[in-house]
């Protein structure tokens, strides 16, 4: 990129003299300063000076080439569109059964599971923390029964699954592995993913149980078993997506949630795996949020540092450990309740921005994502907003369209500087476990939400509905409103299954967790066997309580 | 001379995200009121407790879950019984407009969904406040 260079800057500086100068006397532009919405200053224009220091073959080179920034795949969407992958649960496991076959039916590709809250926090619904909580955000599930339940008629051999679980993802993980098993799928040939990621709990979404050693211990053990016994399941989606929603920067989100992703190598590596034999079942999951093309450089600089660190820090070989694959959620936080149709179009230029940054699967919100779960019909126009992307737009004809755009190149890189900047930080601390406990990103994240907030209300920031162009006398659009019968029906089956199910069984199979988990043996081998025996989540879970205690973080505010 | 508004910010139930939450604290704080949060995880009965510890004229919940129909309830019920009647109770979340008559007739007026200006909670509060002496 070096042909029109001007090292000198003397053909910038002589147009924004001659040029740029009398024409701001005629008419300034209309602010002072522009930024994205993450606070990073955006220039008036980019040309060759801002890339002259990149070399191409060396930093970006072409697709399916490392280190990766313009794709993984030599073809782009050529070959493969990304999996149209829409997160669904709610009530009883029959509702969201029902969702499913809808999905599928109107073209899905992928399915994703959403839990409620009980069975993220790993409670069963009797559980007094639990009061109203049942099926609302999410679908209950409680023990294989209802897993079994949540599958009926869908065939794991031919569906790719993602979960979004975390604590208690090996509880669900081995209840997955159950109802594969019943079904006559080969372990060996399935394929989903689970979120399993538990630093972007502590330091984002909250949704932890035991504490971070004991917690990282669960996600190795899985890291081991699935490299002998389902090679091809995807073993953690490092997310980005919850501390972006948590209010952090698209720097923030990129430095942390890739940082986090060294801290399960490291820990991989000292438990005795070989690096090969389990980065390539890694996976990441970023958000994408308004601000178009601070997006895309974040996507293009997450598989360029990937590929470096994998190569480098921890001596990788195999290729498919440099290449980042990453799932994309739309930014749920910059859906507006007001005027909520406005966030149709939010969500298509969120998609449309995770698909031109390369993003191998995506989830785009629907419209009433600010007032409830999503209606059918709601959910559908979500997943028609990806599918015009996909085969009206002409977006997908052509590999990383944005390659070698001056602006792009240069965000890119400064995305790739100011992550560096933030990983020497945090390994001075000694690693993100160590930075973590001493609220390190969850301080960086409640100062940026809180300025984000700050610029909204005088409006440096404008939400379109919100703080400008407000509209008076709305009328409410229809949501769907989760009543308690799924609570009701969920406690009746709880008391049903501790009456009629092996209960010495599951108190031998509880007991040689609690074994395994005190000395260092796999955990998934006895969480199986409490599966079989229809152990609840809320019994394997306090099972492990006992012997690890519980997490209790410091609120940072 | 008036006394700072003293307000317990509560997250109950299981739901982590506490973005809201926490944002409204420091805004709340910015604006020379006395904020004690409480952190994540709280049943109705440690919230209430909180309130008669720390002396508290409002309570703010955030609430995001949709188990609001089964906390506010409770936390009203439970200020009753404890003769904190006066303390005035505010809500901020995702509450569905059909929720909103049965909130107001359990004594609950503010609630303040996504996209409410800080300054108009702000203003709420001050103006809504139990007196102090």
């Amino acid at each position: 990129m070096k042909s029109v260079a001007d090292p000198a800057g003397t053909r910038r500086n002589r147009w924004e003299r001659e040029v740029v100068e009398p024409t701001l006397r005629k008419s300034p532009e209309r602010k002072g300063s522009f930024t994205t919405i993450s606070g990073r200053s955006i220039e008036r224009l980019y040309t060759a000076d801002d890339v002259e220091g990149i070399d191409y073959d060396r930093d970006i080179n072409h697709p399916g080439e490392f280190p990766y920034v313009r794709g993984i795949h030599p073809s782009g969407y050529r070959g493969k569109l990304w999996t149209m992958r829409q997160f669904a649960g709610f009530g009883t496991p029959e509702e969201t059964n029902q969702r499913y076959q809808d999905l599928i039916a109107a073209g899905g590709t992928g399915l994703s599971v959403a839990f409620d809250l009980p069975t993220l926090m790993g409670r069963d619904p009797d559980h007094e923390l639990c009061l109203g909580e049942v099926g609302k955000c999410g679908v209950s599930v409680m023990s294989l029964a209802d897993m079994e339940r949540l599958f009926e008629g869908i065939s794991l051999a031919g569906i790719t699954t993602s979960m979004t679980i975390n604590s208690p993802a090996p509880m669900i993980f081995a209840m997955y592995l159950v109802v594969a098993e019943q079904q006559g799928a080969d372990w060996k040939t399935i394929s989903g993913t689970i979120q399993n990621d538990i630093l972007k709990e502590f330091i984002a979404q909250k949704e932890y149980i035991f504490p971070p050693r004991a917690s990282m211990r669960l996600i190795t053990d899985i890291f081991a078993f699935c490299a002998k016994e389902v090679p091809k399941w995807n073993t953690i989606s490092v997310s980005g997506y919850h501390i972006r929603e948590a209010g952090s920067t698209a720097l923030q989100e990129l430095a942390f949630t890739l940082r986090d992703g060294l801290e399960y190598v490291r820990y991989g590596v000292d438990a005795g795996l070989d690096v090969d034999d389990f980065v390539p079942r890694m996976s990441f999951f970023f958000n994408s949020h308004s601000d178009f093309f601070e997006e895309i450089a974040k996507y293009r600089a997450a598989r360029q540092l990937w590929a470096e660190a994998m190569k480098h820090r921890f001596g990788a070989k195999n290729p498919r450990s440099w290449q980042l694959r990453f799932h994309t959620q739309t930014a749920g936080v910059s859906l507006t309740a007001q005027q909520p149709y406005n966030n149709v179009v939010r969500t298509a230029l969120q998609a449309l921005a995770a698909v031109l940054g390369g993003t191998n699967s995506l989830h785009t919100n629907s419209l009433d994502e600010a007032l409830a779960l999503p209606t059918k019909e709601t959910a559908t126009i979500a997943l028609r907003t990806q599918q015009i992307i996909a085969h009206e737009s002409g977006v997908t004809h052509v590999v990383d369209p944005l390659g070698g755009s001056y602006f792009v190149e240069k965000l890119t890189q400064d995305m790739i500087d100011g992550t560096l900047k933030y990983w020497a930080t945090i390994d001075g601390m000694g690693g993100m476990v160590e930075a973590i406990e001493r609220g390190y990103p969850q301080k960086e994240i409640a100062e940026a939400s809180y300025q984000f907030q700050r610029a909204v209300e005088c409006k440096e920031q404008v939400i379109v509905g919100v703080n400008d162009f407000v509209q008076a006398g709305e009328k409410p659009i229809a949501i769907l409103y989760i009543d308690d019968t799924a609570s009701g029906v969920q406690l009746k089956r709880l008391a049903e299954l501790k009456q009629s199910r092996d209960n010495d069984r599951v108190r031998r199979a509880l007991e040689a967790l609690q074994d395994v988990a005190k000395g260092r043996g796999n955990t998934m081998v006895p969480l199986l066997e409490c599966v079989r025996a229809y152990a609840t989540v809320g019994e394997m879970c306090d099972a492990l309580r006992d012997v690890w205690g519980e997490y209790e973080e410091v609120p940072v505010i | 001379m008036s006394q700072k508004i003293r307000v317990v910010i509560a997250k109950p139930g299981l739901d982590g995200h506490d973005r809201g939450a926490k944002v409204i604290a420091r805004a709340l704080r910015d604006a020379g009121m006395e904020v004690i949060y409480t952190g994540l995880r709280q049943t109705p009965e440690m919230i209430v407790a909180a309130a008669l510890q720390e002396d508290a004229d409002v309570i703010g919940l955030s609430i995001l879950s949709g188990a609001h129909m089964h906390i506010c309830p409770r936390v009203m019920a439970l200020l009753k019984e404890k003769g904190l009647d006066d303390v005035q109770v505010v809500i901020g979340g995702i509450i569905p407009e059909v929720d909103l008559p049965k909130l107001n007739g359990m004594g609950i007026h503010g609630i303040f969904i996504p996209g409410t200006p800080m300054q108009h909670i702000i203003d709420y509060i001050s103006a809504n406040a139990r007196a102090r002496v």
